[in-house]
């Protein structure tokens, strides 16, 4: 009897797959189109119902509210769409600081976690353990009301070493104020950062023509301080200091930071930088021991092992995650509405909502925010890693 | 090289003539001083840091010591007993206050005659997590369907009541404290698993629907922070809904969380699915099993042990958001903390630290036993790979 000769059976259209799979993705849409439309058709009774108004003409109506603290100028007498504006440079202003200092603070414990100092590795493990394992929650508000909020009185500040003022309505500290020729010091800044980068292109560029090494570092970290320091000399410091003066009831001048972003700032540094440390140490051992002992045997020294073997290699494995960590603190800024810092969530979802009670546009509006941060996020991700993918084998 | 040689006088080869002399046997290699040595006194630079690590514990550890247990208030009545008197210069935590208010803190404003049904909830989720969490337990086949069918239906009826069987509604308004807290973990930890499988399963189907539908989902789920789709459960679901059933604000922040944890534990799951080799895959089809079986007996029983540490991972971390449900205003053990802090009857400088050390206590406890299970397991599992 041979197979091959009799006819293939017919199979059921129920077990075609290419018919299944078009009956299932059907259903499916079927499915979500139905609640969608349940959804919509809820959300238009319920709304006329109780008389809540649609659409984003609220956008440009007056917000009637005072913000603590505003990075563009804004009045109760501003439209809702500019406290909008207010709350995500707030949430952006502690974003940006907390990465640039969670970095520091991480790569710092995470170097120490693999230090072969006994003490030191153990302190830095206690440290990630204990912090990882506390809700960041909880953190902030230890931080915020049994910390900050337990500080004295304005009346007894605490005076700090160079004219700052610490007490329960915050940090107060002297605040530069630019005289004539503050824009030369500040144009030298920016010279001095492209001149550097621009330098170190030039120098990648040529010792991969010539084989020729520049001291990369060391002219990078000249020009960044030495070019502004020059400018400083040569303009003659054209900053002032406004101090802040203590009087019994209330503190004037200087530059105030709010205890509550004080708090959030500090949680989020040190919540994160025990993430960020995991990452750094789990990059650093992931570099094999036969590269460090293949560099030892070309004879580079320890420093040079590091900076030429192992920190190129582990900065690979350590990007991805570290992304992750600096979206993981962008979103976790989100708890300000805990401690009343006038982040996005805050004064957007918190104030905003409750005055137009528009929970619909006001909550898609600020989930669009925080969505496109990530998407635009994770895109330069990936272009970053096809980057480096490619330079592997 | 030749030229170096030709410079000076060398015609003759650098070849030593003499042996030198052997090397002093090290003075230490064992015992306390020599590890001293070897681990904090090896470079100048490391005796540095070892000072500076021990200025540090120096001035941190005793002050702590001494606010947690030797300057600290273990029995009082209120206030009065844990501020500064003249015969009591120094006052450390307040733990009278935690002891007062450990009932608030366990059980809210749940019923006191109906307490019981709470404790029995926590022992029966003792018992589940510990059959399911016990390798070489008996019947360890059952401990899931125990844990994540038997143990949801029991502790509904339990905690919400069912008048039936002679066990009084509860309304969750007034439930509180640890009681919140669990429910919140434990009904994140049942649904976000069989969820984030169907999710991850979705998310790799060769379907385009299926796939986008799956993809929007985690990735929308994943780029906004939790506060939001807790801030979408408790105010846009109402309104999703028709106007008769307006969901408890319990539950509406409970299918927040579920559905937060279930796009994240689809991404852990993905990662396990990912790591089964393509043969496994196509020995089930060469055996000829349907699609559910390949994934039901072959891919899944693998890809989910192997995922095990990661999943307990991502349990800890959903363990510690749910006290974001303090946000939208549920009742959860921080919230209780907060709530007995600011009453008058116990309000004292030190009585916030207090109940946060006591929270962090309660915390820190309970993650580290999962970071500890999970390290565990993943040793475990190593070994029997390297089998």
């Amino acid at each position: 009897m041979s197979i091959a000769a009799t006819a293939r059976p017919r199979t059921p259209l129920t077990h075609n797959p290419r018919v299944r799979s078009v009956v299932y993705q059907a259903v499916l849409c079927a499915i979500i189109a139905f609640l969608a439309w349940g959804a919509i058709s809820n959300v238009i009774e319920n709304l006329t119902r109780t008389g809540i108004a649609t659409g984003f003409g609220f956008w440009n109506n007056t917000a009637g509210f005072e913000i603590s603290q505003a990075l563009i100028s804004y009045s109760a007498a501003s439209t809702y769409g500019r406290a909008f504006w207010v709350g995500l440079t707030n949430t952006l202003l502690v974003a940006a600081l907390g990465i640039v200092f969670a970095t520091i603070l991480g790569f710092v414990i995470g170097v120490a976690r693999l230090s072969s100092n006994w003490l030191v590795a153990s302190m830095a493990g206690g440290y990630v353990e204990l912090v990882r394992n506390l809700p960041l929650l909880l953190q902030l508000l230890f931080w915020y009301n049994a910390v900050l909020k337990a500080l004295p009185a304005v009346a007894t500040s605490v005076a700090l070493p160079g004219g700052g003022f610490l007490n329960n309505r915050g940090l107060y500290l002297p605040q530069p104020i630019a005289q004539d020729g503050a824009g030369i010091v500040l144009a030298a800044c920016v010279v001095a950062v492209i001149g550097a980068i621009a330098f170190r292109f030039w120098a990648r560029a040529r010792q991969r023509r010539t084989g020729a090494q520049a001291p990369v570092l060391t002219t990078m970290a000249g020009l960044i301080v030495g070019l502004p320091a020059v400018a400083l000399l040569a303009t003659g410091f054209p900053f002032t200091f406004d101090y802040p003066e203590a009087s019994r009831f209330n503190i004037r001048g200087g530059m105030e930071l709010l205890p509550e972003f004080t708090a959030l700032l500090f949680g989020l540094v040190t919540y994160t930088a025990a993430f960020i440390a995991e990452v750094v140490r789990a990059g650093i051992l992931s570099v094999s021991k036969g590269q460090t002992e293949a560099a030892a045997s070309l004879g580079l020294t320890s420093g040079q092992t590091m900076r030429f073997v192992v920190i190129p290699q582990a900065m690979r494995v350590i990007i991805p995650p570290l992304t992750n960590q600096y979206l993981n603190l962008t979103k976790n800024s989100s708890l300000a509405v805990a401690i009343g810092y006038p982040d996005l969530v805050q004064i957007f979802s918190g104030t905003v909502l409750n005055q137009t009670g528009q929970a619909v546009e006001v909550v898609v509006i600020t989930m669009a925010v925080y969505l496109a941060i990530s998407l635009v996020t994770s895109l330069l991700m990936n272009l970053y890693n096809r980057r480096v993918m490619l330079v592997d084998r | 090289m030749s030229d170096m040689a030709g410079t000076n006088d060398a015609r003759k080869p650098f070849v030593r003539e003499a042996p030198l002399a052997a090397l002093p046997p090290p003075v230490r290699t064992d015992g306390v001083l020599a590890w001293l040595q070897r681990n904090l006194f090896s470079s100048p630079l490391n005796i540095g840091l070892t000072l500076v690590c021990v200025a540090l514990l120096v001035w941190a550890v005793p002050p702590f010591v001494r606010f947690m247990l030797i300057d600290a208030v273990w029995d009082g009545a209120s206030r009065a007993d844990c501020l500064v008197t003249d015969a009591r210069p120094a006052v450390g935590a307040c733990w009278a206050f935690v002891i007062e208010r450990i009932n608030f803190f366990t059980y809210g404003f749940y019923p006191t005659p109906d307490r019981w049904r709470v404790d029995l909830f926590f022992l029966l989720l003792a018992v589940g997590i510990g059959w399911l969490a016990w390798l070489d337990a008996p019947a360890r086949r059952w401990a899931l369907v125990n844990f994540f069918v038997v143990l949801p239906i029991v502790s509904f009826i339990l905690l919400v009541g069912w008048p039936a069987i002679g066990l009084p509604v509860v309304p969750t308004e007034q439930w509180g404290g640890i009681l919140v807290t669990i429910v919140v973990s434990v009904v994140g930890i049942v649904f976000s698993l069989p969820l984030g499988v169907l999710l991850a399963l979705g998310r790799r189907s060769t379907m385009p629907a299926v796939r986008l539908v799956c993809v929007v989902f985690i990735e929308f789920i994943r780029g906004v922070p939790l506060i939001t789709i807790l801030f979408m459960a408790s105010l846009m679901l109402p309104l999703f809904v028709p106007d008769t059933w307006s969901p408890d604000k319990l539950l509406r922040a409970l299918i927040g969380i579920a559905l937060f944890a279930s796009a994240y534990m689809a991404e852990v799951v993905r990662a396990g699915l990912q790591a089964i080799p393509r043969g496994q895959y196509e020995a089930a089809q060469a055996l000829g099993l349907s699609y559910t079986r390949t994934m039901g007996l072959i891919v899944l029983p693998q890809a989910l042990r192997i995922t095990i540490p990661n999943i307990v991972n991502s349990y800890i971390a959903l363990f510690k958001d749910t006290t974001l449900v303090f946000v939208v205003g549920i009742f959860d053990f921080l919230n209780t903390i907060e709530a007995a802090r600011l009453d008058p009857k116990w309000s004292t400088p030190v009585t916030g630290s207090t109940g946060y050390a006591f929270a962090a206590l309660f915390y820190f406890t309970l993650c580290m036993a999962m970071s500890r299970y999970a390290l565990y397991m993943e040793r475990r599992l190593d070994v029997s790979a390297n089998r």
